[in-house]
């Protein structure tokens, strides 16, 4: 998996991560290449959401580095690391509850738009979303659109269904125009039928977007079926990392995250 | 989309005040004055309500900003009302910046508990000073507009109009405020902070500027109280003050910038009114209505009109 | 030397009275996490009660010596009375809501009850000395105190300690802990939660009420005394922590200590000072000097 540096997009390199007596994270360290799709996999308390609440900024880890494109982002706050192109979505969506569906997609617009310096008090017009140069609400509708969510953009987002409060939360994260995304859990909460219907939707928009993609999954049809490498956890180590079909029969593997033997599809 | 009215709104208010107003009674002019006053430091706070913060100690600016417009009368003998406001304002928001740096970091309960200390603080401060009259306060020189007294008659009607002309472009401000980028995150940080920041967004930072502009507004007003009365006293720091500012908040919702000028002024005609019929029951018709307002109208009495509103346009 | 004394006896009484006067708005944060303003109410309640009931009492003859029960008692009264009927007529429908909504509503209900109680008492203070004299007067060396002072004390030890044994040592208590550690894990275990807060709630209001109650004989009682209290309730209680038991005696010995100090040394801080203890303990920890732990959301 190595490649020439100026490939690496994201390097994390001997992270160290303790809550008292718990590890969450012992000496991680990983090369994420650009444009690829990563799926991160392991049990409940492996380490993989603490992996990514310190490349996101919401945890800082006891030691190690994270280098994002070339610079040192282990001491940044989240916003920080959002505006610098690493936006990640939630286990549990998290929407504005008593907004709309098209005024929680504007509040993104809107914090990517005055971060930029756009839209002050004495500015004319309607301001302009850097990256796309379109205004606030037609960058909106777009988004809505790529992920289908035209027909819900009035309706509170407390009261949408669970598949659809998904697709909003992921949708949010491609306000910012990220290089990097992180998908935690994309398509946990959600039935069966819908799950692969969700992830094509999301893998779509965001290739279209042009992003590295890293998403931690249970469900390992869906990580076979939408990643190109696999970097598995347990006990907060990394224990595997190859193409899917390497990783998802690797003896350690199936006995730390998978559980016993699989057939694959 | 609906069109927005608020603009339409705001000027329309002022027309008819700075027209009607010319014929309303003395009291009344007086009153409406006090009124719109408190209404401007309602505005102030709405913002801040927006983000789901309540501040308990918005009275601090609003006594600041009264002292502050007493103050450049007595010190510089300047009583040009405009730049008395403009005094209580500068106050409010130096104030503020100041404070916010650490107020921002505050929510729900210990927001309101800090900002109550701090209230009660100049409170406690104003009372034992000698210098400002302690208790008794003291009377604020009789205000000029542009170098011109205006004379008996005149008197009221000028600050009505000054304090409508105000309180418009405040309203007008605010509204503005709320539409750009940093007012849309309001809500949003009231909703879900976390998101906000994931988002690449300083809910601090957000929270700093209304807290900011919410305490210049409260200065300027208590800056033309303190002028209208004639007087001023620490009274108007005491957390009874503060509490009746959130009252008039409650009261009015935070649906749109009309909304606490509105609520203002119905609270002062239920003042008046009940405390005319009975001294001694106006609290208990205050209380009940507040209890009624939170248990059955909890976004306010302008969801009431806003629904109409609506349903017209 | 004598001054140094002073400072410290002042201190303790004021701090005995704010202790009892603060308490009860410290257990209600702790047990119902609301911020309780009608804790003023009861305060007042309990002082223009046992002023008029004493007082009529005493007009017909009672003796002298039992007017301490009567006092006693007629905070009782306000308190039993009043207090169930409140939690159960109005606050019971509101714990879903916020916080800052339901203070919203206790400070409407003690808006209502400043003018309930003028129409009931009039506007014109009461004066019942009688109790506050009776007992003498005891001498620290050139200073002298009048003893009823040690009963503000005694009645502060009393609740204080009473409320701690009942949480530490009796069945009650401990289940009230785990209520004020978790009302949703209690429930599922089978606790009455909801009986709780309604004893939780009579309680505090009637530690309010005591408190006005013994307070009544040192001054003259009028109707703006529940809101001075409350904010200087507050005051303890935050600096304490809401919510600490040990925490509304550090509250109130400091707020009584630092007021005490400043009347004897620096007079124009009196006020203010207090309220500056209050923001710096705010600034500087948040939860106050004894907090409930309690897991941070942001």
């Amino acid at each position: 998996m190595a490649g020439a540096s100026n490939q690496l997009i994201l390097e994390a390199t001997g992270l160290n991560k303790s809550f008292g007596a718990v590890t969450a994270a012992r000496d991680i360290n990983i090369s994420i290449e650009r444009d690829s799709f990563v799926g991160l996999i392991g049990t409940n308390g492996a380490g993989k959401t603490t992996f990514i609440n310190m490349v996101t900024g919401y945890l800082k880890p006891d030691t190690g580095t994270i280098v994002y494109d070339g610079r040192d982002i282990t001491q940044l706050q989240p916003r920080d690391i959002t505006h610098l192109g690493i936006c990640r979505s939630f286990q549990i969506p998290q929407l504005y509850n008593s907004l709309t569906v098209f005024e929680n997609m504007m509040i993104g617009l809107a914090v990517v738009v005055h971060r930029a310096g756009r839209g002050g008090f004495f500015s004319r017009g309607e301001p302009v979303v850097p990256g796309r140069e379109k205004p606030l609400h037609a960058v909106a509708e777009e988004i809505l659109a790529s992920f289908e969510l035209t027909s819900y953009r009035g309706r509170s987002a407390q009261v949408l269904p669970g598949g659809v409060r998904k697709l909003l939360d992921i949708a949010m994260t491609l306000v910012a125009a990220p290089k990097i995304l992180l998908l935690d859990e994309p398509t946990s909460g959600v039935s069966a039928e819908e799950k692969f219907g969700i992830m094509e939707m999301v893998m779509k928009a965001v290739r279209d977007a042009g992003a590295t993609v890293l998403f931690v999954e249970h469900d390992m049809e869906v990580v076979s079926r939408f990643s190109q490498r696999v970097i598995a956890f347990a006990d907060g180590r990394v224990i595997c990392d190859a193409p899917p079909e390497v990783a998802l029969v690797d003896p350690e593997v199936l006995r730390y995250v998978v559980g016993g033997h699989r057939a694959q599809g | 989309m609906t069109r927005d009215r608020t603009p339409l709104i705001l000027l329309a208010t002022l027309a008819v005040i700075l027209v009607g107003g010319f014929f309303l009674p003395q009291w009344a002019k007086f009153l409406l004055t006090i009124a719109l006053a408190k209404g401007l430091v309602v505005l102030g706070l709405l913002p801040l309500m927006r983000t789901g913060l309540v501040s308990f100690g918005h009275a601090l600016y609003y006594c600041l900003g009264a002292y502050a417009g007493g103050a450049v009368g007595i010190v510089f003998g300047i009583s040009d009302l405009l730049l008395m406001m403009l005094a209580g304002g500068i106050a409010g928001g130096l104030l503020s910046l100041l404070l916010g740096f650490l107020l921002a970091r505050y929510r729900g309960i210990f927001f309101g508990l800090l900002s109550l200390a701090f209230s009660m603080i100049l409170y406690g401060l104003l009372v034992k000073s000698e210098s400002l009259g302690s208790t008794d306060g003291f009377n604020i020189v009789p205000f000029t507009l542009f170098g011109v007294r205006p004379d008996g008659e005149w008197v009221r009607y000028t600050m009505l109009a000054v304090a409508a002309v105000v309180c418009t472009l405040a309203g007008l401000g605010v509204h503005r405020y709320l539409g750009t980028p940093l007012g849309l995150m309001a809500p949003a940080i009231r909703d879900n902070e976390i998101r906000v920041e994931y988002m690449g967004g300083s809910a601090r930072y957000a929270i700093h500027v209304i807290y900011v502009i919410g305490a210049t507004l409260a200065g300027m007003a208590g800056a033309l109280v303190g002028a209208a009365v004639g007087h001023i006293d620490p009274e108007m720091s005491y957390w009874t003050q503060s509490g009746e500012f959130v009252f008039i908040a409650i009261l009015a919702g935070t649906g749109s910038v009309v909304a606490p000028f509105l609520g203002s002024i119905i609270f002062g005609v239920i003042h008046s009114v009940a405390f005319d019929l009975s001294p001694n029951t106006w609290q208990l018709v205050l209380g009940t209505s507040l209890l009624l307002i939170i248990l059955f109208l909890p976004t306010g009495l302008w969801s009431l009109f806003g629904r109409r509103l609506r349903a017209r346009g | 030397m004598d001054k140094l004394i002073a400072v410290l006896i002042d201190g303790v009484i004021y701090s005995s009275w704010l202790f009892t006067a603060a308490i009860g708005l410290t257990l209600i944060y702790g047990v119902m996490k609301i911020l309780n303003l009608t804790h003023g109410s009861f305060y007042a309640l309990g002082a223009y009660m046992a002023a008029s009931v004493t007082g009529a009492l005493l007009a017909k003859g009672m003796e002298p010596m039992l007017s301490y029960a009567v006092l006693f008692g007629s905070a009782l009264l306000v308190a039993l009375v009043l207090a169930p009927l409140i939690e159960r007529g109005i606050l019971k429908h509101m714990y879903a809501k916020d916080e800052v909504v339901i203070m919203l509503i206790t400070y409407a209900l003690f808006l209502m009850f400043e003018d309930i109680i003028k129409l009931v008492w009039g506007v014109n203070p009461y004066f019942i000395a009688e109790p506050y004299g009776l007992l003498g007067s005891i001498e620290f060396g050139s200073l002298i105190y009048p003893t009823y002072n040690l009963i503000l004390i005694g009645v502060a030890l009393a609740a204080g300690l009473g409320l701690a044994y009942t949480l530490m040592r009796t069945r009650v208590g401990k289940l009230l802990l785990t209520v004020i550690h978790d009302p949703e894990v209690s429930r599922a275990l089978g606790i009455n939660v909801g009986r709780f807060y309604l004893v939780t709630f009579t309680f505090g209001s009637l530690l309010a009420a005591i408190g006005g109650a013994f307070t009544a004989p040192t001054l003259s009682v009028v109707p703006a005394m529940g809101v001075e209290i409350i904010v200087l309730s507050f005051a303890v209680v935050v600096i304490g922590g809401l919510g600490s038991l040990p925490g509304a005696a550090v509250g109130a010995i400091i707020v009584g200590l630092v007021r005490s100090a400043s009347i004897h040394y620096a007079p124009q801080f009196e006020l203010f000072v207090i309220y500056l203890v209050m923001a710096m303990v705010l600034t500087f920890r948040p939860r106050g000097l004894f907090s409930i732990a309690e897991a941070r959301k942001i």
